[in-house]
């Protein structure tokens, strides 16, 4: 952020300021359609889509279930049933396909909360606080599943800020704002990105079906970067983008491979000089598959 | 900036000591929040007496491991009976259940909440609604029902889904007026489902029949416990002592039948018991002719 007013203001002096937030927007656009299409039901008698992002009926006829929540009564002792299975396999599937953490970035209910945090943190200024490693969210993965096998109880599911927001939304709140609020506030004095950038297991979760994903960002045009730091600014993973965008002198292909990139596309806005685009895993010319980054898997394991 | 991005450097004592220091601490972190989310959970998982879960759900513990709280069974109940728990009340965050008093089951013939259920935390092999076990109704205060003080209310037993077996309406003596019965609703647990329309149809105040979970409601005889006529019945004969014919030492031409129709003279009386001639009676000894 040392050139510019803000992160982005070069990138809408070059594309509109539309251009310059069009995966930004299309983004909430998801976010907001997923979330109608649950309320289409309760509110308007319109019943798409039944349940919840834990488990859920479209049309009568495709099931889906969150594959994190049934591992958890997995790890309870609890074989699931057909309809279960089913659904956790065609989201499975899904996300193999598109990247696991998309649905942090284009489908959960706290993305708009984090970032509102986030924007409003960077506004006041705040700066500092504590300072977390992005590996704490495996741990507290792990936990939550050792925590099932303990109580035989999908224990998480009582605390869970993204199924109780969702659900809430859709089937009554009661006190369910509080652990939103209580998200909101550490990300904003807190920690910068805490929750959905360091804690959450649902997005370490996810971010394992991410290693093998087709659709990833590329630093196609890393030759044009002018180093004006912008994507680092709004990436809710900033690390993952310099393997990829610096990584020429290793040998180091430009795509960005790391399993928590969550393909929110951001950096994509905000870059003037159009370095980044979504491109398909296989294309990567320049990289090729075998010259994987040396960091990467430090990253994402260490 | 990033706090994750792996430093390369040679390792030494002072990086070593940093590197387990902030491990230790992320562990630790990670560790409180897994005891606060755990103790949590425990707490969580007291169910009320009044939350009834819906039908077919498995045992409570089993129960709390295998819902996943989608909410798919509250969506596909036609009479919006069933409920998701919500954060701050007493049920645990998200699964169904349902208040008799409020809204009690109808129980569908074709049971969709079951059927909606996609982990099977509600069994489906209950195909039959009649034999869900949802709770157990439980007549709880006959100082107050007033089939109890001789009225003939007897709502509960005439909404009850399973009629005349799960709810029956016993006869008994009316002692404070002395000639009038009173019929006494008895709730039977071999019919019962717990369905809870009882409790919603009970005319008090407060009602006086409410649906409990089994675990409340049943008593539980010591399993040593053996009943003797239960046993001579299925044996055939008492284990004990063998049963002997009580003697009662009847005159002549009489027997009696315990339980049955009392005293029974065999023989007809003939006009006189006494013969034709005096001595010939008098001579006649020990009963014997």
């Amino acid at each position: 952020m040392a050139i510019t007013a803000y992160p982005g203001a070069d990138a809408i002096a070059s594309k509109g300021w539309v251009g310059a937030h069009k995966w930004l927007l299309l983004r909430r656009l998801s976010q907001l359609s997923v979330l109608l299409l649950f309320l289409a039901g309760p509110w308007f008698g319109l019943w798409i889509v039944k349940g919840n992002l834990s488990a859920s009926l479209t049309l009568d006829v495709l099931p889906l279930t969150d594959p994190y929540v049934l591992l958890q009564t997995l790890f309870a002792g609890h074989l699931p049933g057909m309809t279960a299975i089913t659904g956790v396999l065609i989201v499975l599937a899904f996300y193999l396909l598109v990247g696991g953490r998309v649905y942090c970035a284009w489908v959960c209910p706290v993305n708009p909360v984090t970032d509102l945090a986030h924007w409003l943190r960077e506004r006041l200024g705040i700066k500092g606080g504590t300072q977390l490693s992005r590996q704490t969210r495996y741990w507290i993965l792990g936990t939550t599943l050792l925590l099932a096998t303990l109580t035989g109880t999908v224990a998480w599911e009582t605390v869970n800020p993204v199924s109780m927001l969702h659900r809430g939304l859709i089937f009554g709140m009661g006190f369910a704002w509080a652990i939103i609020l209580a998200v909101f506030l550490l990300d904003l004095f807190v920690s910068r990105r805490a929750w959905c950038g360091h804690l959450c297991p649902m997005g370490a979760f996810y971010s394992l079906l991410g290693h093998v994903t087709p659709l990833r960002v590329s630093a196609s045009a890393r030759e044009q970067c002018n180093d004006c730091m912008d994507c680092y600014a709004v990436c809710p993973e900033p690390q993952v983008i310099p393997p990829a965008l610096k990584g020429a002198d290793k040998g180091i292909g430009p795509l960005i491979r790391s399993a928590n990139c969550t393909n929110c596309g951001r950096c994509i806005d905000v870059c003037s000089e159009q370095v980044f685009e979504f491109t398909l895993r296989f294309k990567d010319k320049s990289g090729g598959l075998e010259k994987r980054p040396q960091s990467h898997k430090m990253e994402v394991m260490s | 900036m990033a706090s994750g991005e792996p430093r390369r450097s040679t390792p030494t004592l002072a990086g070593r000591r940093r590197f387990l220091v902030g491990m230790a601490r992320t562990a630790g972190g990670v560790a409180l929040l897994g005891l606060g989310v755990g103790l949590y959970s425990r707490q969580a998982a007291s169910l009320p007496a009044l939350a009834i879960r819906p039908p077919g759900a498995l045992p409570e513990p089993d129960f709390l491991g295998a819902c996943i709280r989608c909410g798919l069974c509250v969506r596909d109940c036609p009479y919006d009976t069933l409920k998701l728990g919500e954060l701050g009340e007493d049920v645990a965050t998200g699964t169904p259940y349902f208040i008799a008093r409020d809204i009690p089951c109808e129980m569908c013939d074709d049971i969709p909440c079951v059927k909606a259920c996609p982990t099977g935390a509600l069994d489906p092999a209950l195909t039959d609604i009649d034999e869900a076990r949802m709770g157990l109704a439980v007549l709880v205060d006959q100082e107050t029902c007033i089939a109890f003080q001789g009225l003939r209310c007897e709502v509960c037993f005439n909404v009850c889904p399973v009629r005349g077996k799960a709810i029956t309406l016993e006869m008994r003596h009316n002692d404070r007026s002395g000639k009038h019965a009173r019929f006494i609703p008895q709730v039977h647990s071999d019919a019962c489902t717990g369905c809870g329309k009882c409790e919603r149809a009970c005319i008090l105040e407060e009602a006086a029949i409410k649906v409990m979970p089994v675990r409340l409601a049943k008593g539980e005889l010591g399993h040593h416990y053996r009943l003797g006529w239960e046993e001579k019945r299925k044996a055939g004969e008492s284990l004990v002592t063998p049963d002997a014919p009580h003697r009662y030492n009847l005159p002549e031409g009489q027997r009696y039948d315990h339980g049955g129709e009392g005293l029974i003279f065999e023989a007809p009386a003939s006009e006189t018991p006494f013969g034709d001639s005096a001595l010939e009676t008098l001579n006649q000894a020990g009963g014997k002719p």
